[in-house]
């Protein structure tokens, strides 16, 4: 065990990074769109539109795109989740709209909603042409915490009525998890930077980054200065495994990694473990591990405590990460990590016994918590809602990964952005 | 496999599959290329009268309506006769008689309203050893203006006179082919019949305009910034061809008269309702010239195997479904059906609820119980078969008779609710 640690940049070579960061799935031409389109039943009552969490009129705007009236299939999509464009990246369709679809009972093949929402709305993030207008002023202001997903949604509204909004975000640019979380090959080309700049471009928003509340401004300001408060921070901290050995080098939360990968101007710069632990069942663990895997590690495991079926990443995730070449272990709970300094493997305690793997590198994925808060209620350390997203406080409302129903997509953190909103807007009007 | 051999007006022909007369029969070079595909004949592009040869736009000629797969459904062309020197065409078509002595060789002509004209050109014709004439009495655009084809069909008493005069000039059967541009096709049809005509072809092209240009808003397509109505064909067209085959062999005193059919077959299943509605042969043109000569395989084989399935000789097939066709007034007013949509086949998507919800008659549910389901309330369904017709999923709604076979059937020239109706029982 007095082995150094095998942990290098370069170990591929820059075109070989380049292809396994390229889009995951690439977009439709407008042939491939059109005909697709046609695949669409048209349902009455679309089942696909139950199954979206925002509520998108799925048949009516593959129906547009179908008549080539692609600007007005964008402003369908829009209208019901300004992250349409995001969400056609990142949603697990197959468990969503596409597991929904009524082409599923006989040919198992869904029409491809995701790829024909991000057909229609690439080209308005690409022209950067709007399609709201705001209403007339109304003087309210609105403080938005937090520029992730929920916080943008609930600002983009807020815009839209009339409200002026001002956004604190605790990083250097907008965008939450869509510019620091999600895996890169899911949202090419600088796509998370380019839709928040499309989605602040309505105007009446300001943003404060590298304003972190707590640290640099107090909910209990916000509320005195502010007509409504808005919180979206999302789970600021990392779960820590609670096992020996847990604070040698070489043990990483994996958000931190990624969001150092997201950042990167040079993937092939990025240090790399030759063999690399993952430990966790959901989707940040499958994004770590196929992530480490197209940097180059030679052996990629994927540790989780309890079975396939309960692993939270979907099917077509746990798929991913095995044809990437992730070897998948479950119902292994860490015992402990093992090495002197630095991390060389770690002890899990199977239903089958026990076993060790060697590792360069253990990335911890076990899922995130809020990172506490004064002011609102909490349960199971998540902010307490109603069904308009009020908190226990008044005038404050909250949504996203940090309240108690969050479930960790963006395109529900788009919802509750948007409903705070609406609701925001109605709370406002009867001042 | 079944023997498609096929006389037509004693012209025989290896298969009841002829190309129409079109770009495709335009020339030696493509009828050489169609017969070694397998075409059983053919009906050379139009001939006009000896002189300056036709001028053709140098634009587009052609338009189609597309699905999003940019499969052609329908198309339209503004192309006149053939353009090439008369002669050149005689020496072509007398040795392409020569090369395939067993595929039917058939000359479309188009001659100005003079019986010289006729005396002078048709033996020409026949001099090449051509099989037969069909009279081009059709084409709806450009030659029409100039008082020939179209303009020539849509008039019974024109089409009586050059097809007598055709007779007169002609040794070989004459057909005469039929525009479909016409309130009713029995006076052409039987006006054809009156001058002597050995059959009828038909349909000839639909006039139309395929659409406009949504960057210019003017029509498309056009020359030099201006368009013109063509002549519509393709799958689109079948359904009107398909009435008017069936018109002319089911009426009495057209019956006897043999019919090429032509429109829109584009497969061997398109040959059989042309068959089965009384047409004796198919000629086909757009089909060859969206996919190629290639299609006759499908075409050949296809009719084939269908009349093996059937054990069915080619004959037998032929008007075979012509006695089920009638007018409305004789339909049984007493037969009743309803729709029944299989549960296990349904894909739930609802087609057939919104369909009958919105725009007929209210007889589907959406949700039984709580459940999202969609079955047919029985007192309401009308038995219109909208709710079959949208379906996406073959076969899960199907039409089931409900009234009894043995209750007298009723038609509209009996029914209480007709003032007109038949009184002699009363």
């Amino acid at each position: 065990m007095t082995e150094q640690p095998d942990i290098r940049s370069k170990r591929l070579e820059p075109d070989e990074i380049a292809a396994n960061f390229s889009d995951l799935h690439p977009a439709l031409s407008r042939s491939e769109a059109l005909i697709e389109a046609d695949r669409c039943y048209f349902c009455f009552d679309a089942p696909c539109t139950d199954a979206c969490p925002t509520g998108i009129d799925i048949p009516a705007f593959i129906q547009k795109i179908r008549s080539d009236n692609i600007k007005g299939s964008a402003r369908t999509i829009l209208s019901e989740n300004i992250m349409g464009g995001m969400c056609s990246r990142v949603c697990p369709t197959e468990v969503l709209c596409e597991e929904a679809c009524v082409r599923n009972t006989h040919e198992e093949k869904p029409v491809e909603i995701g790829l024909l929402q991000r057909y229609a709305t690439d080209p308005l993030i690409e022209t950067g042409q709007q399609l709201f207008a705001r209403a007339a002023p109304t003087g309210k202001r609105v403080a938005v915490v937090g520029g992730g997903p929920a916080g943008l949604s609930c600002a983009h509204r807020l815009a839209t009525l009339g409200h002026d909004v001002v956004i604190f975000n605790r990083d250097e640019k907008v965008g939450g998890l869509n510019e620091y979380g999600i895996a890169a090959y899911k949202t090419v080309n600088d796509f998370a930077q380019n839709e928040a700049d499309y989605i602040l471009a309505i105007g009446g928003i300001e943003v404060r980054n590298n304003c972190a509340l707590g640290a640099d401004v107090s909910l209990t300001d916000l509320r005195n200065e502010y007509d409504a408060v808005f919180l979206g921070i999302g789970l600021g901290r990392s779960n820590d495994l609670g096992i020996d050995g847990e604070d040698k080098d070489g043990v990483v939360n994996a958000t931190d990694y990624i969001a150092e990968l997201r950042q990167a101007g040079d993937l092939s710069e990025l240090p790399v473990g030759r063999t690399v632990v993952v430990i966790g069942g959901g989707m940040t663990a499958i994004d770590i591990a196929v992530q480490s895997r197209h940097l180059g590690a030679e052996q990629v495991h994927m540790v989780y405590r309890r079975g396939p079926e309960n692993m939270s990443a979907s099917a077509f995730e746990q798929a991913l990460a095995q044809t990437s070449g992730v070897t998948i272990h479950h119902r292994a709970p860490p015992k402990r990590i093992l090495g002197d300094e630095h991390v060389t493997g770690v002890e899990f305690d199977a239903d089958s016994g026990k076993f060790v793997l060697y590792a360069d590198v253990v990335f911890k994925a076990i899922g995130q918590h809020l990172n506490g808060i004064e002011g609102p209620a909490t349960e199971n350390g998540r902010i307490v809602i109603d069904g308009w997203h009020r908190t226990s406080l008044d005038r404050v409302w909250a949504g996203g990964d940090c309240v108690i129903d969050g479930d960790d997509l963006t395109v529900t953190a788009v919802q509750h952005g948007k409903l705070a909103a609406i609701d925001i807007d109605r709370h406002l009007g009867e001042q | 496999m079944a023997d498609l051999k096929s006389t037509f007006l004693g012209i025989e022909s290896p298969n009841p599959f002829w190309l129409a007369s079109a770009p495709p029969t335009d020339k030696a070079y493509n009828v050489n290329r169609a017969f070694e595909a397998g075409w059983g004949g053919v009906v050379w592009k139009t001939l006009g009268e000896e002189g300056p040869p036709i001028v053709n736009v140098s634009g587009p000629r052609y338009s189609a309506l597309h699905s999003n797969e940019r499969r052609v459904i329908g198309f339209n062309n503004i192309e006149l006769i053939t353009d090439r020197p008369l002669q050149t065409n005689l020496d072509e078509i007398r040795q392409i008689k020569r090369d395939w002595p067993d595929r039917a060789v058939v000359v479309s002509v188009m001659l100005p309203m003079n019986e010289e004209a006729w005396a002078k050109h048709l033996p020409m014709i026949e001099d090449t050893g051509a099989d037969g004439l069909e009279l081009n009495f059709g084409c709806p655009h450009g030659m029409s203006e100039r008082g020939m084809g179209a303009a020539v069909g849509q008039v019974p008493e024109y089409i009586q006179m050059a097809t007598e005069w055709a007779k007169s000039a002609a040794k070989i059967p004459v057909i005469v082919k039929l525009t479909p541009n016409v309130a009713s096709i029995l006076p052409p049809a039987k006006a054809a019949q009156a001058g002597g005509a050995d059959a009828v072809s038909l349909i000839n092209t639909v006039n139309s305009i395929m659409r406009v240009n949504y960057d210019t808003l003017t029509m498309y397509p056009t020359t030099g910034g201006m368009g013109t109505h063509g002549g519509y064909c393709g799958e689109a067209v079948k359904p009107i061809a398909l009435n008017m085959v069936a018109e002319i062999a089911r009426t009495r005193e057209t019956s006897a008269l043999p019919i090429s059919g032509i429109g829109g077959i584009t497969n061997w299943r398109d040959a059989v309702d042309f068959l089965a509605l009384g047409a004796s042969n198919v000629q086909i043109c757009t089909a060859a010239m969206v996919y190629g000569f290639k299609i006759i395989d499908d075409l050949a084989d296809g009719l084939s195997t269908f009349l093996d399935d059937k054990d069915m000789a080619l004959d037998e097939l032929i008007g075979k479904a012509v006695p089920s066709v009638t007018d409305w007034q004789h339909l049984n007013l007493n037969y009743v059906e309803k729709a029944v949509i299989d549960q296990d086949l349904c894909i739930k998507c609802g087609r057939c609820h919104v369909v009958c919800e919105d725009t007929s008659h209210q007889a589907i549910t959406h949700t039984v119980d709580g459940e999202r389901r969609f079955e047919v309330i029985d007192d309401e369904c009308v038995g219109c078969n909208l709710c079959v017709s949208v379906c996406p999923v073959d076969s899960c709604i199907t039409m089931k008779q409900v009234s009894d076979d043995n209750d007298a059937a009723l038609a509209w020239t009996d029914h209480p609710n007709n003032p007109m109706r038949n009184t002699e029982s009363e």
